[in-house]
């Protein structure tokens, strides 16, 4: 089962990992693992584990284009982010990296500490007590990308970009 | 009929496109910066396994975001960044103290009216100044768009913020664009485009504070027609009386009162007015949003003849040496230096949290800049409120959160 982190809304990139802690700044970029949340939420990389889920209120990701922002939450494992509006950069970013992202609101679904399933091929989320959510099915495109492991494995497959005609 | 990001994004995509469709575009040049680039240069050889850049003189770097460096990292990673730029080929690079990005890009007239724009900082929308599609993009974008020379997009929705009237004394560009934030929200943009009329009355840098603000909204580029700026470029974008908008924003600008966004959210803005009274530690004037030579010189006619409140201090960043060269050469600098401000090498300087003037845990700073986010300048327990130079100007004066027409009507008063 997957352990559901809560957010609130308008999360931004400065929260997810601080600029003081980009790669940039670190002797060693391994250590970025240890920083997602580092001050909004400090229990969080220490516990988190892979294949936990983000349920987060509207314009998750808002704030700076940086990429080690999603990339901390692809190196603890994040299976998979929920918010009803996801900043435009970051979604990108999360998209690139292979995160799948869902557009829905659960934040008055789920709890945070619940333990659920979420099968990524159809949305479907069954928590620990046997309820049953339908996700929005994503577009193919975001599909397609997440299938190929991120945009730079798509990229190097098919020879295009996402929602060319191939 | 189309919106300007329609225009741009038609031209570069080879057919007619619309709000709505997702295109395969050509990239007119790509700004990559300091903090990210040694990640993107990775990205780019490792990952995706090309070897050149598409082409050099479409390629813009910038080391702006740490500028000089501040530790051993950064260093090594800068001379990384330049020892890259050699081997590329890259004829623009702009080393430590040229400035940051978006201004520079102008002012080298690299930036032009119909380019699509790509920038590793997310205020790349700060090429809307001059009539571009500039827009911010992560790592992995930026690489694919140096590989490739291009990149893929669905064409906004447009969101037309409309200014009416001219400016009163002491409320301008920044009073505006807090505004906006304050109508739309931080997410009121998102996906979308915002055109800014009404405002051909501004300069290129005053125009880059619209535009740089445009993303604090969600936005994905934020435009102001280049009438009356006399660049040339691809295509100079029209504002066509027969677009179809998502929605319009009216502002008076005439009947705005100076905005401030209180902490932690740049959508948390209020008339200054109603903030009651705000002690501030910290007066920083900069960024790529309002650290230019115009607002360097509104806080000079402020601070004139005149001193710091005892136990503000004023830090200056100029946005480019541009700038900075400008401001020295009539008395600006020599003004705002003689009130007890500082000045730093020009560049992002603390908006990012990383040197020159980073706040400790309980300090509050009066910010010129675009975000105050908790922990962006530092310590997560310290307080930003984000102004315009006028009110930085008059609460450096005061100590106090204080409206610039309040210190120019002679005595100064501070908001109660």
């Amino acid at each position: 089962m997957a352990r559901v982190w809560l957010f609130g809304p308008d999360i931004n990139t400065d929260q997810i990992v601080p600029g003081r802690y980009a790669p940039y700044m670190l002797k060693d970029e391994s250590e970025l693992r240890r920083y997602p949340f580092i001050e909004h939420r400090p229990d969080f990389a220490p516990n988190v584990r892979p294949g936990d889920i983000i349920v987060a209120g509207k314009n998750f990701g808002c704030g700076s284009s940086r990429e080690y922002a999603p990339l901390a939450l692809r190196m603890v494992g994040i299976g998979a982010i929920i918010a009803p509006l996801f900043a435009r950069i970051f979604f990108r970013n999360a998209l690139n990296l292979g995160i799948p992202c869902f557009t829905a609101d659960l934040t008055n679904e789920l709890a945070d500490g619940d333990e659920v399933e979420l099968d990524l091929e159809s949305g479907k989320i069954t928590t620990s007590a046997g309820r049953v959510i339908h996700l929005p099915p994503p577009p193919l495109f975001l599909r397609e990308v997440w299938a190929a492991g991120g945009i730079v494995p798509f990229y190097r497959q098919y020879g295009r970009f996402p929602g060319e005609v191939a | 009929m189309p919106t300007m990001s329609e225009q741009i994004l038609s031209r570069v995509a080879g057919r007619p496109v619309r709000a709505g469709d997702v295109v395969t575009a050509n990239v007119d040049l790509v700004m990559v910066h300091d903090s990210l680039a040694p990640g993107i240069i990775r990205i780019l050889h490792q990952e995706l396994g090309a070897e050149r850049v598409w082409d050099p003189q479409r390629v813009a770097v910038v080391i702006d975001h740490v500028a000089p460096a501040a530790s051993v990292q950064t260093a090594e990673k800068q001379q990384e960044v330049r020892r890259w730029v050699r081997a590329q080929g890259i004829p623009n690079l702009f080393d430590v103290g040229r400035g940051i990005s978006h201004p520079v890009l102008v002012e080298e007239g690299l930036a032009q009216p119909g380019m699509l724009i790509l920038g590793s900082d997310s205020h790349s929308t700060a090429y809307g100044c001059v009539g571009a599609f500039g827009t911010g993009m992560g790592s992995t974008d930026i690489a694919l768009a140096l590989a490739t020379g291009k990149t893929w997009l669905r064409v906004p929705e447009t969101i037309v913020v409309r200014a009416s009237g001219t400016f009163g004394f002491g409320v301008g560009p920044k009073d505006l664009a807090l505004r906006a934030a304050r109508l739309l929200r931080a997410d009121g943009a998102t996906y979308a485009a915002i055109e800014w009329h009404g405002v051909e009355q501004l300069s290129v840098m005053e125009r880059m504070t619209l535009a740089t603000l445009s993303i604090e909204m969600g936005a994905k580029a934020g435009i102001i027609p280049p009438a009356g700026l006399d660049l040339t470029g691809p295509l100079v974008p029209t504002v066509d009386a027969d677009a179809q908008y998502q929605e319009v924003v009216e502002i008076d600008l005439g009947q705005l009162e100076p905005q401030v966004s209180a902490p932690h959210y740049v959508d948390n803005v209020a008339d200054l007015s109603d903030l009651g009274r705000v002690a501030v530690d910290v007066v920083y004037l900069g960024t790529c949003t309002n650290g230019h030579y115009e607002d360097m010189a509104v806080a000079a006619q402020i601070l004139a003849g005149r001193r710091l409140a005892p136990g503000v201090r004023m830090i200056v960043v100029p946005a480019s040496a541009q700038a900075l060269q400008r401001a020295a050469a009539d008395g600006t600098l020599a003004t705002l230096l003689a009130a007890g401000a500082t000045i730093g090498t020009p560049g992002c300087g603390a908006c990012i949290g990383r040197h020159m003037g980073v706040l400790a845990p309980g300090e509050v700073c009066l910010f010129t800049g675009n975000r105050n986010f908790r922990g962006r300048m530092g310590s997560p327990e310290a307080q930003i409120y984000l102004a315009s130079p006028a009110v930085a100007a008059a609460t450096a004066l005061t100590g106090y959160l204080t409206d610039p027409r309040a210190v120019m009507d002679g005595q100064p008063v501070v908001s109660q």
